[in-house]
């Protein structure tokens, strides 16, 4: 018996360990993460993972809806289903990981708080199709969710219903077109301005409306061409579609201008809401001349983004277009709450309706949530917390990286471009790619369009000044590697990720959309 | 061959113009992955937007050089984008216009103006 263990076998002492010596594992695991195949690939095809009772003598009364053709699934357990998908999840980045710097997506942390209020059952489990005694609690909720919008944004209307940003701006632009229609002037007003740095969803937004969109120029300070706009304001100008903050991270100092000269020339003024969480309690849009504004409720009031949750893009509208909100909306007629799904006179003028039912009702109470928990002092120190966070990470990497406007402080996202790389060999994408090696998820890259090589940086309010320093900390070792010639790290990271550089064009011509059983195969499992 | 500020090359052969994007263009792109060509018999005008092409990072709008009717597209391009980054000026074209005034053409740069155009850039 050695002496470093006792009389059971347990050793008395640590091993001493080579912290440089490394192998490549004989299963391909990654210490405790495990390579997952497809569920289609998984072993358990000649078995089930599941003991159902026998099928009553009576027969099924599926007829001919039973079916006739095996599912095409293995016949998993719990527990090998449960870890599939865990052991997937364990491959994907989310917020409660990590700092999650995407620019123009404002990752920021959903407060668990919002999840148990969305959880309450006169919430969670009630029904579109209810008689409304039975969820005034809900209308309610919507009629405050809409107080609170129409109060922070200094507008009149709000359109509640909207599911994602980009269906916001459809609801604006709708009502947009609705207001020139119901003034007989939609035949002439043909020309929607967006300027260049805009979200892609702008022009498209425009262009599925029917509208034909005209760019307008930027100033080399990141800011919208104010005499260019002039110029191409007119009689035949329906509206302009404006970010503010834009997608530089810089606020649209001549916006007064911008929407005088708008109203001017007898256009509307559809103000992008995505950078919201810039001015939230600062600034109301309402004050800046804006006209109808989506709000991502999964940006600025924190409710779950992408997978995380269905999205929400509710619609504020000025006094001009309020006449053309989409129904329904909630009124409160003192002896309770009701949904106004049809409105004679005035509200004719109106293009219907968005959606079926009355929107994401789950990310109305998440928002609502976020907002009564901050207050007004709450929100306004988010716009705070998030333009400082911004402004943090600029200050501290504009001496080894290039700021795309190094003048004056930004809002709510960093912008740098790629001329610090210039001679490096090393290429935006290469840089993001090494942030994974170094534990953090990529910032945006290559947008806005305007910017070369460009590389959007939002913190969010979220990050506290450890979690940036981390984040810089990080960056600035990666940029002087960069700078020294360390070309390998980059062109070939991410090296620790569960799957290295993949091939974007080949998974853009030729991408495999559909798993098919591989040939010979004998996949029966029910 | 000539040549337009939106990278665009024109090559006339009778009262048809050849109309596809140069090497410059393709190489600014990256590897193309789609194109969408335009609809044999629609009427162009200059500047007007006509096919898209798609990279693995961008979209870009391809503008008319000249006016005419659409008598061909390369339909070849739907299944094999990448010609448009292997042989631009060659396999790689978009589409046949046929041409109302062959003096647009002659009005666009030739080779010697369009590379000192590229080198303002």
């Amino acid at each position: 018996m050695s002496s470093t263990m006792n009389t059971v076998g347990r050793p008395t002492a640590p091993n001493p360990v080579d912290h440089d010596y490394k192998h490549p594992t004989l299963t391909g695991g990654r210490g405790l993460l495990q390579d997952e195949k497809l569920i289609f690939e998984l072993d358990g095809w000649d078995k089930t993972g599941v003991d159902l009772p026998e099928p009553s003598a009576d027969g099924s009364d599926l007829g001919d809806l039973a079916r006739a053709a095996p599912i095409g699934l293995p016949g998993l357990s719990e527990p090998e289903a449960m870890r599939h998908y865990v052991r997937l999840s364990q491959k994907n980045h989310a917020i409660d990981l990590a700092l999650y710097p995407l620019g123009s997506c404002t990752m920021k942390h959903n407060p668990r708080l919002n999840e148990k209020m969305a959880r309450i059952p006169g919430f969670s489990d009630i029904h579109p199709l209810q008689p409304q005694s039975t969820v005034q609690g809900a209308l309610e909720l919507m009629d405050q969710l809409a107080h609170w919008l129409k109060t922070l944004t200094g507008m009149p209307a709000v359109a509640l219903s909207p599911k994602a940003g980009a269906h916001g701006e459809l609801c604006g632009l709708m009502a947009i077109r609705a207001a020139h229609q119901a003034k007989g002037e939609h035949t002439q007003r043909r020309k929607v301005l967006v300027p260049t740095s805009a979200h892609g969803t702008n022009p498209a937004t425009a262009a599925f409306v029917g509208y034909q969109v005209v760019e307008v120029a930027q100033t080399d300070d990141g800011r919208v061409d104010v005499a260019d706009l002039a110029a191409k304001l007119g009689p035949d100008v329906a509206a302009i579609m404006v970010t503010n903050p834009n997608t530089c991270g810089l606020f649209e100092r001549d916006i007064l201008e911008i929407s005088r000269l708008t109203h001017e020339a007898g256009a509307y003024f559809y103000c992008d809401g995505a950078n919201f969480n810039a001015i939230v309690g600062r600034v109301r849009p309402g004050d800046l001349g804006v006209d109808a504004m989506h709000i991502n409720l999964h940006k600025t009031f924190s409710t779950p983004h992408g997978g995380g949750g269905p999205g929400a893009g509710p619609v504020v509208l000025s006094e001009a277009l309020a006449p053309f909100a989409p129904a329904p909306w909630v009124v409160d007629d003192g002896k309770g709450f009701k949904l106004v799904e049809f409105e004679e006179g005035e509200a004719d003028q109106a293009f219907g309706r968005l959606c079926a039912f009355h929107g994401q009702m789950g990310m109305y109470v998440r928002a609502l949530s976020y907002m009564m928990s901050h207050g007004s002092d709450g929100l306004r120190q988010v716009a705070e917390d998030a333009v400082l966070n911004a402004n943090y990470i600029k200050a501290r990497l504009s001496d080894v990286m290039s700021a795309a406007f190094p003048d004056g402080p930004c809002m709510h996202e960093a912008l740098f471009d790629d001329e610090w790389l210039k001679g490096t060999e090393v290429t935006t994408l290469d840089f993001a790619k090494a942030m994974i090696d170094e534990g953090f998820h990529p910032m945006t890259m290559y947008f806005p369009l305007v910017v070369h090589g460009a590389m959007l940086i939002e913190p969010t309010e979220t990050e506290s000044k450890q979690e940036l320093d981390r984040f810089i900390e990080a960056l600035r070792a990666l940029a002087g590697a960069a700078k020294a010639g360390d070309v390998e790290r980059f062109k070939g990271a991410p090296f620790h990720a569960p799957l290295r550089r993949l091939d974007e064009t080949r998974a853009a011509r030729a991408p495999r959309l559909r798993w098919t059983v591989p040939e010979g195969s004998n996949r029966a499992a029910e | 061959m000539r040549f337009t500020k939106d990278h665009e090359w024109v090559r006339l052969e009778g009262d048809v113009a050849v109309v596809g994007i140069t090497q410059y263009a393709a190489d600014q792109l990256g590897d193309v992955v789609f194109v969408e060509t335009p609809e044999v018999g629609k009427i162009v005008s200059p500047g007007d937007s006509f096919a898209v092409v798609e990279s693995v990072k961008a979209a870009s709008d391809v503008y008319a050089p000249v006016a005419g009717e659409v008598v061909e597209a390369n339909t070849d391009l739907g299944s094999a984008p990448e010609t448009v980054n292997s042989d631009p000026t060659g396999a790689g074209w978009f589409c046949k216009i046929k041409v109302a005034d062959k003096a647009q053409v002659e009005a666009l740069m030739d080779q010697a103006s369009y590379d000192a155009f590229l080198a303002t850039l």
